[in-house]
């Protein structure tokens, strides 16, 4: 480009004039008045998720100190702890100790499985294949979760392609015996505590790969450079500095795991025993049975422990590197 | 005496990029060793070689006379100062420092006190609790300088570590590097793409381009004996004088090299001297360094404050002694 290409124009204004229509003064004002630009953006979702999300999950919690009457099988609106009181029976125990024990182990089997996967695409890979590994942890979230669910039953029934796998290796005898344990075991893998776990961690491991991902990607590489340079062994460098520093991913992936597995009430259904989980109690109660009061309480039992979780974890320090 | 460092035919390529190239290189123990060059030119690569983040792909290192060919990183007492200081986020400013005694299985009361220890050398006592981030980029610096000297290297490596710097506090960490290093007596490598850095801390100097030492001396021979145009141009904006410029005056047709020190400035056009025109003035303080058109060639003369400067356009004559004259090698 020439000098006289800049230069050799006429005197432009050293203010150029308005734009016309109301694009442009639209433009000003918003320029002018930043804040109202905020608000006009964040207005709907908030109405949104205030007025229409948490309005009814109040409402629902508010439905929890009503009480059902047994004869007539009508709501009683009055306030009252007595559907807490039916909560806290040992049967409504064993499903909430149960739907945790489970929502924890599918947690931790998750975060086992996801770290090498997340770590492999955060460090190593670039280019082709990132995108193949963005497609490979999103593809099956792209298609139907009841079907992936049916998909499981056949898998992991007895003449399904594990049991001809187990045999044709010579395995029989492992996968029997596993069965034949008490609380794990069953007839089948498909109607097994095994079963639902195995298909828990499959359906929920995209949504702990991504955040351990998204926490690993922000670690600088030198960091890790740094912790060898000093003398850290690899096993020192991971708990050292990666683990801290990828913790705050963790806990998000397993807020995802953990809260889903508490509510999900179809996996179990199709795939394990006839023992209930949380989330079949809570559509038991407001379907068949009728008693919403119970169904509300229910609802609160994963809201309070997500809310222990949260809290144990920040005390822990999980969220220090954020 | 055995060596602190050593390259032999050490080189290190990336596919078809030869990073470093049959490098011969020897680092003396408890010397100020300075790697300059243009980025690209191998001197990094170099630093991670010696720290064992690379490997080479022939040739061999030995670091004290030990082989450090496939040795990793944490089993080599050499410690790096990264150029963006690399400090854990999630420790504090003490357990930064101790990291390395932590890693090793020293005792906490002892690898806090000398991590104190260490922050009192680089003069950030009491700063143990902050968090890295609540640090100036020159307080980061000294605490990833306290977390390698902490460990008692054989070796210090400094990639850059004056970069992210502002003037002025990077003239105060070049002196305060150099009394360190001289108290302490530890080797330090140094790498930079500054030549005053290079020059006005190392005790020796080595000059790399495309993955090889162009020359390798003390600063004052590389400052006044470039031995090859690139050296010439790199360090320090010497005038490179091409064969036929230096044939009139000297009578060799060689390149040469001339210092813009070392030009005299003479008014008018006549009289025994290159007539030259004067491009532009750059005010530098203490000088003020002319660019120069002498019938095509430019040159650059610099010339203490408080002379009478010619204006631009004006026609000078340009003077010099034969001997500033430095004839070098015929490499490009």
């Amino acid at each position: 480009m020439s000098v006289e290409a800049i230069t050799g124009t006429d005197a432009a204004a050293a203010i150029l004039p308005k734009r016309g229509g109301i694009g442009g003064s639209l433009s000003d004002l918003l320029w002018r008045r930043p804040g109202l630009l905020l608000f006009l953006m964040l207005a709907p979702p908030l109405l949104w998720l205030g007025v229409i999300y948490i309005g009814s999950l109040l409402a629902l919690l508010a439905q929890s100190f009503f009480s059902i009457d047994e004869y007539s099988g009508l709501i009683d609106r009055h306030f009252t702890f007595k559907t807490y009181g039916d909560l806290f029976q040992a049967a409504n125990i064993d499903i909430i100790v149960r739907t945790v024990t489970m929502a924890a182990l599918v947690t931790l089997a998750s975060a086992i499985v996801a770290f090498p996967i997340a770590y492999y695409a955060a460090r190593y890979a670039r280019g082709k294949w990132k995108a193949l590994f963005y497609l490979g942890v999103m593809l099956p979230l792209w298609s139907s979760y009841l079907v992936k669910i049916y998909a499981w039953k056949l898998i992991l029934a007895k003449e399904g392609i594990l049991t001809w796998l187990f045999a044709k290796l010579h395995l029989s005898w492992l996968l029997d015996s596993w069965l034949s344990l008490p609380v794990v075991g069953g007839n089948s893998l498909s109607v097994s505590f095994t079963g639902t776990f195995i298909v828990f961690v499959y359906v929920w491991l995209p949504f702990m790969i991504l955040p351990i991902q998204a926490a690993l990607e922000r670690v600088p590489g030198n960091l890790v450079e740094a912790s060898s340079d000093l003398g850290a062994s690899p096993g020192q460098t991971f708990r050292n500095v990666l683990f801290p520093l990828a913790l705050p991913g963790i806990v998000a992936g397993s807020i995802f795991t953990f809260s889903l597995t508490l509510g999900d009430y179809i996996i179990p259904q199709i795939i394990g025993t006839s023992r209930l989980f949380i989330g079949q109690a809570v559509y038991a109660q407001q379907g068949t049975a009728g008693n919403i009061p119970l169904a509300a309480a229910f609802t609160v039992v994963p809201i309070v422990i997500m809310g222990f979780y949260l809290w144990g974890a920040k005390r822990m320090g999980a969220f220090d590197a954020l | 005496m055995t060596p602190a460092v050593a390259f032999q035919k050490t080189s290190r390529h990336f596919g078809a990029v030869r990073a470093v190239d049959a490098v011969d290189l020897e680092i003396k123990p408890g010397e100020f060793f300075a790697m300059l060059g243009p980025s690209g030119s191998g001197k990094t690569t170099c630093l991670r070689l010696i720290a064992g983040f690379e490997q080479p792909t022939s040739g061999s290192i030995s670091i004290f006379g030990e082989r450090a060919e496939g040795v990793p990183p944490y089993r080599r007492n050499v410690n790096t100062v990264f150029q963006d200081y690399a400090l854990f986020p999630h420790l504090n400013v003490l357990d930064n420092v101790a990291y390395g005694l932590m890693v090793k299985g020293v005792g906490k009361d002892q690898r806090l006190r000398e991590a104190e220890e260490a922050l009192r050398l680089v003069q950030l006592p009491g700063y143990g609790s902050r968090r890295p981030g609540q640090l100036s980029g020159g307080q980061r610096q000294r605490v990833a300088l306290a977390r390698a000297l902490v460990n008692k290297p054989k070796v210090l490596l400094l990639d850059e570590p004056l970069g992210a710097l502002d003037l002025k506090l990077r003239e105060s960490m070049q002196e305060e590097l150099k009394a360190l290093q001289k108290a302490l007596g530890i080797t330090f490598v140094f790498v930079t793409h500054d030549q005053g850095e290079a020059l006005s801390m190392a005790d020796r100097v080595a000059v790399f381009n495309d993955g090889r030492i162009m020359q390798v001396g003390a600063p004052e021979e590389i400052y006044q004996r470039p031995a090859s145009r690139f050296v010439a141009d790199f360090v320090g904006s010497s005038n490179v004088l091409p064969p036929d410029f230096v044939q009139r005056y000297v009578g060799q047709r060689r390149w040469g090299s001339l210092r813009p020190e070392s030009i005299r400035i003479g008014r008018g056009t006549s009289g025994d001297g290159v007539a030259a025109r004067v491009v532009s003035r750059h005010y530098l303080g203490a000088a003020t360094k002319l660019a120069l058109d002498a019938d095509g060639l430019r040159l650059h003369a610099t010339l203490p404050s408080g002379m009478a400067l010619p204006d631009d356009g004006d026609h000078v004559v340009l003077t010099f002694n034969r001997d500033q004259l430095h004839l070098m090698e015929d490499q490009a």
